[in-house]
């Protein structure tokens, strides 16, 4: 990582990437050196095979669907565009920011909490169903639980979201059951100045 | 056409005179004629000249964005458990012990990786924190003044024109000398003699090969100095740190029969004392490995072995797992820490970027290698302590003389894929979280729960 000279120059679009997301000239620098750390072919996109090569993401357990979210709707490859576009996400809101409606932008509370939606629901249909609940719970516990209690906690877990009683777990009920927790604290990466 | 002749021939014995009185033969005796030191001195001084001189151009053109010298991002310090309590302390446990929000803890994790991870970066160079007016570390420090690229020009000059050619004769001549020395001390019969000898042939070698890379090494704490009949460990960033130990004692070296000209060296250092050379295929049975170096480490006359635990080059940022083979064998253990000044030269060798050759042109047109070489109080292993755990009180202990970070990965995930087991701890300590808690949960399910511990 240390003996590539890169500069604003290399990375296409900086300023529009700066405006859309917050980073600063320097944190999307770094960004880019990163990515091109992480893309080992040199390709100008990383696969997530790229992705799988850091050591510390394997051991996640969710580590395979944290690489999804860059890869929405089947796309096989994610340029840097697209990449920084979905770190934004983790940007701590900046309260100073006056520019354009504080809902639209990438870090919103709103944004950040339909990002983590989507990591539950995988057909993008809106809801948490019981089994998609189910298979991040497989994911996160592995073998260490059995089937039923599973099941159990899942079911619990509906049990305590859904409003409605429609058996799944929309928006308005996902951001109702996450109201107290802070948001902005817990899915944000603390970027250094 | 004559004249030119006359003047080259003129240089050529100036340059052998310098040569040969003034380095190879200091080198033989150990002594220092002081030029290195005063070399590195200017260097410092020019290099802090630099430093100031791009800070003020970096602030004087603001459109340049700054480097930021220490990652990118701060890492949640907490443990899982803190965390997640932290995230659900906002609510009310009142049903299930899982709560959708447990999943941002994963989610944050996985993102912080994503960005800047402890490990990937420990098998490429460690950046620098400013400019060392070497092209190769140059990552987006633009032009600030004439002065700086006008040193930066010289540097060049000097180092690819003036020093390269020195530094390459020399480490031909130290390693042409190594294999002609210990093969005719290999002709005397065994005595003390010939050890004394093969010690001095071994000693002036690696001494003209150290000149040969403008090595600087200080040397702590001598008194721990690995004796007869030890083994000494040490953290490995590159193939140098052999030259570097050996310009201090002998030692035995441990490792795989190459071929063609390392084979040659391998062979000829073989004839003068004992070092343990092993078959590719006898490398495999560990059983075999330790058989033979607890034989050569229980006659205890011989030399010690070297060896490096972790396996593989790390960046000299951090040591990594220990392989516990080593510390199976028995005897005592001379821990060595070696820490290399990156301002001068990168020494790691990333194996995957450059093969030896390359690397080797590299070390040879750095400014310099400047070493600091700590010898640790000998370590045995204690009652009650495994082979693992023995070595990681070494490995701690190295790591922390040298201000490295002790981590507790392996160093083979530099080619290989981490296991599928982590990702099972990482589970098992969520689960016991959850499920751990369940004993006034629902009833369902929760008498048939096996115990977790």
């Amino acid at each position: 990582m240390g003996s590539s000279s890169s500069n604003m120059n290399h990375i296409p679009n900086a300023q529009e990437l700066m405006q859309e997301t917050g980073f600063s000239a320097a944190h999307l620098l770094r960004l880019y050196e990163r990515f091109e750390f992480l893309d080992r072919d040199g390709k100008g996109e990383l696969s997530p095979d790229d992705f799988e090569a850091v050591r510390e993401l394997a051991l996640n357990p969710i580590g395979g669907r944290i690489i999804e979210a860059f890869f929405p709707q089947g796309q096989e490859t994610v340029d840097f565009a697209s990449f920084v576009r979905v770190l934004a996400h983790f940007r701590p809101n900046d309260p100073n920011r006056k520019d354009g409606a504080q809902q639209d932008q990438a870090n919103s509370r709103t944004r950040k909490l339909k990002f983590a939606f989507q990591l539950y629901d995988q057909d993008r249909d809106g809801k948490i169903s019981r089994n998609e609940l189910l298979q991040v719970l497989r994911a996160m516990l592995g073998i260490q639980v059995t089937e039923e209690q599973l099941q159990s906690i899942a079911e619990r877990a509906i049990q305590e979201a859904d409003l409605d009683r429609d058996g799944a777990i929309s928006f308005d009920e996902f951001k109702k059951s996450l109201e107290k927790v802070n948001i902005d604290h817990k899915m944000s990466v603390r970027f250094l100045k | 056409m004559e004249d030119v002749w006359s003047v080259a021939a003129g240089v050529f014995q100036v340059w052998m005179f310098v040569v040969l009185f003034l380095i190879m033969l200091p080198a033989m005796f150990g002594l220092s004629l002081g030029v290195t030191g005063v070399y590195i001195q200017i260097l410092v001084k020019i290099l802090e000249w630099a430093t100031v001189r791009i800070q003020r151009g970096q602030q004087e053109q603001p459109s340049v964005p700054i480097p930021l010298p220490n990652g990118i991002i701060e890492r949640a310090e907490g443990s899982m458990e803190e965390e997640l309590e932290q995230l659900r302390s906002s609510r009310s446990l009142a049903g299930g012990e899982f709560a959708l929000s447990d999943v941002f803890y994963f989610y944050k994790n996985g993102l912080e990786s994503i960005v800047d991870d402890q490990v990937t970066q420990r098998f490429s160079s460690e950046e620098l924190a400013s400019w060392n007016l070497l092209t190769r570390t140059n990552q987006n420090f633009r032009y600030i003044s004439l002065r700086l690229t006008v040193i930066w020009g010289l540097g060049v000059f000097i180092r690819y024109g003036v020093l390269f050619p020195l530094r390459l004769m020399l480490a031909i001549i130290g390693l042409t000398w190594l294999v002609l020395g210990t093969t005719l001390v290999g002709c005397l019969s065994e005595s003390s003699v010939k050890n004394w000898l093969s010690e001095l042939v071994h000693l002036t070698c690696y001494r003209i090969c150290a000149r040969g890379l403008s090595a600087t090494i200080t040397y702590h704490n001598k008194e721990n100095r690995p004796q007869k009949g030890g083994i000494c460990v040490a953290n490995h960033t590159t193939p140098i740190d052999v030259v570097i130990l050996a310009n201090d004692g002998c030692y035995a070296m441990v490792g795989q029969v190459h071929g063609g000209l390392l084979g040659v060296i391998q062979r000829s250092m073989l004839r003068s004392c004992p070092h343990v050379w092993f078959e590719r295929s006898e490398m495999r049975d560990r059983h075999a490995v330790t058989s033979r170096l607890r034989a050569h480490v229980a006659a205890k006359t011989k030399l010690p072995i070297l060896i490096f635990p972790e396996g593989t080059c790390i960046n000299n940022t951090s040591v990594m797992m220990f392989k516990k083979g080593s510390f199976e064998i028995g005897g005592t253990i001379y821990p060595v820490t070696i820490k290399y000044d990156p301002r001068f030269g990168d020494a790691f060798w990333n194996s995957s970027k450059f093969n030896m050759v390359s690397y080797l042109l590299r070390m040879m047109t750095s400014w310099a290698i400047v070493v600091n070489v700590w010898y640790l109080p000998p370590m045995t292993i204690q009652e009650g302590e495994d082979a693992a755990q023995f070595a990681n009180r070494v490995k701690s202990a190295i790591a922390h003389q040298g201000g490295l970070l002790d981590l507790a990965w392996d160093g083979g995930l530099k080619r290989g894929k981490v296991k599928d087991s982590f990702k099972e701890e990482q589970q098992k300590m969520y689960s016991s979280i959850i499920v751990g808690h369940n004993r006034l949960g629902s009833e369902q399910g929760c008498g048939d729960v096996p115990e977790e511990q």
